[in-house]
């Protein structure tokens, strides 16, 4: 009950402090529709499926990574200290991947509506849109699970966004390539009996990350 | 003395990993033959190259192809030519069902068989009955041999050195993992000095795994990497490990580093048991042991092969162990 609360009430505190500067959401959004526009810009419009659906997951991939900086690297030392002698790590650790994972999911759909937008919505025509959906959110919340204790790491070194990248970059991997099966199994029209499987690897690769984020933040925490 | 004598045990595995894995011929085998199509009626002068084989002109090997259900029909002439090649006239009968047709030949105490080596052209529903006298099939050869498979010929080899890598790698990676978890229960120095050093080995050998694996591809599949589940989850590996020593060398502070390591190499080893072991199950692979390869489980290693692949594997565990021992003195001496 009292990690419930510690829990929401972290969640809050994570959004006022993203309402109070808005930087940090701006300039994830900024970076991805940057990166949108320069995809436009070189390639107009897209009609192959396994183009364009290339194309949209390596810009999510690196908003991602952008996002996944920021979870960790706005706790002062002060401020740690502080949430250190109030909650829990457990409820610290859930908080942030919760967040992390709601963020994502916003810079996934936000970037899919510009994505649509400049680059051409041609090959979800024929496409299974509940497949499709499900394989952004499930995408979204396994890049969150992973960079989130990546990030908790890396925030602790000088060298932030440059060796989240290398920490994170083979870990990506894997889930790019079955995310890139599920959503061409999705552009190509086809049902769940088609994509069930990779999806479960998804659901499993995030339950792992999750579950091992769980065990080993309190280790990092603690100083 | 007593304490190294596993150091001892190491060298005399190695030793005769190297001598018997280069050592021991394949079996003899059928490398190529002249054509692959038989038609109905007699098919005259096919010539067959054999592999490693000795046919001599004054017993003539007994060739013969065989079908599906075991029917069987004899060459009426067989001549050598010389010790590699052989030519041979078979009659194939016009009601001859079938469409596929293994080459058997036979001679001295060696029994080759080349499966679905020859297309049968023309269709026709008919029995044909054998025309070759019951033979022996046994395989009595009295020379220890490696087996003779199709398209990995002389490769089989690799297996006594590409497969103890990847043991090697986890053996050291377990106990790096091991010592990671001791350190976060008891944050004694030496746990974390068993670990980061059991890592710098253990990539070393992932090295070795990939490129003795790559050799191999280049000889069976053609290409040097192709895309595999299981080959690019070695590579995700070795690439988590990289990231690991980076890791470390990126913080200053020592005790900060060396718990931030022990946490980062849990993650990595969960990373690597998913990799490595779950992944490749869960998609087809080309690589042997999955999706129907062959490998070494029970039913496809041969015995001579079992022979010289189990004392490798311990030869380089040893050989690996050794090395981290080292590495770790060397540790222990600079911090003093």
């Amino acid at each position: 009950m009292f990690m419930k609360t510690s829990i929401i009430t972290l969640l809050k505190k994570e959004w006022q402090l993203e309402m109070k500067n808005k930087t940090s959401m701006a300039t994830v959004l900024l970076y991805v529709l940057a990166t949108v526009f320069i995809g436009y810009i070189t390639m107009k419009r897209i009609d192959n499926l396994t183009v364009w659906n290339a194309i949209y997951w390596i810009i999510l991939m690196f908003g991602f990574f952008n996002a996944a900086t920021k979870s960790f690297f706005y706790e002062n030392k002060a401020r740690q200290l502080y949430l250190y002698t109030l909650i829990s790590p457990y409820a610290l650790i859930i908080a942030k991947m919760l967040y992390s994972a709601l963020l994502n999911v916003c810079v996934a759909l936000i970037t899919l509506f510009f994505y649509i937008f400049l680059l051409g919505s041609q090959p979800l025509d024929g496409a299974n849109h509940i497949v499709f959906l499900l394989g952004i959110l499930l995408g979204s919340t396994t890049f969150a699970g992973v960079l989130t204790l990546l990030s908790a790491i890396s925030a602790k070194t000088n060298n932030n966004f440059g060796l989240l990248a290398i920490l994170g970059l083979p870990l990506v991997i894997p889930i790019l390539l079955t995310l890139n099966k599920v959503n061409n199994i999705a552009l190509r029209g086809l049902g769940f009996d088609y994509a069930a499987n990779a999806l479960l690897i998804l659901l499993g690769f995030n339950v792992l990350v999750v579950a091992l984020s769980y065990v080993l933040f309190p280790y990092l925490w603690r100083e | 003395m007593k304490q190294n004598w596993w150091k001892y045990v190491t060298i005399i595995l190695l030793v005769y990993t190297f001598f018997f894995s280069f050592y021991i011929p394949l079996k003899p085998g059928i490398q190529n033959t002249s054509t692959e199509e038989l038609f109905k009626g007699p098919n005259n002068a096919i010539v067959v190259y054999g592999y490693n084989t000795k046919f001599i002109q004054e017993q003539p090997p007994k060739v013969f192809i065989q079908f599906e259900d075991d029917t069987k029909i004899c060459a009426f002439t067989t001549t050598v030519l010389d010790e590699k090649k052989i030519a041979f006239d078979i009659e194939i009968p016009d009601s001859t069902p079938y469409k596929l047709a293994h080459l058997v030949i036979q001679y001295a105490d060696n029994y080759i068989f080349s499966p679905n080596a020859f297309r049968i052209k023309g269709t026709a529903k008919g029995k044909i009955t054998s025309t070759c006298p019951e033979h022996n099939s046994s395989d009595s050869t009295q020379v220890v041999t490696f087996p003779n498979r199709e398209i990995l010929n002389e490769t089989i080899r690799n297996l006594m050195f590409h497969v103890p890598m990847w043991f090697v790698m986890m053996f050291l990676m377990a106990i790096s993992l091991v010592n990671s978890i001791r350190f976060l229960n008891s944050p004694k120095p030496i746990y974390d000095v068993i670990a980061r050093n059991a890592v710098k080995v253990g990539v070393v050998f992932a090295l070795l795994g990939i490129a003795t694996g790559s050799l191999w591809a280049r000889y069976t599949w053609g290409h040097w990497w192709v895309d595999d589940t299981k080959l690019n989850g070695a590579a995700i590996t070795t690439l988590v490990y990289f990231a690991y020593l980076i890791l470390r060398n990126s913080i200053q502070e020592e005790q900060l580093q060396q718990k931030i390591a022990a946490v980062y190499n849990i993650f990595a080893f969960v990373i690597l048991i998913v990799m490595l072991m779950i992944l490749p199950r869960m998609h087809d692979s080309l690589h042997p042991g999955n999706g129907g390869n062959p490998a070494f489980s029970s039913y496809d290693l041969d015995n001579t092969l079992r022979m010289v692949f189990y004392p490798a594997v311990l030869g380089w565990i040893g050989l690996s162990a050794w090395i981290l021992n080292l590495r770790i003195r060397i540790d222990k001496l600079k911090n003093n």
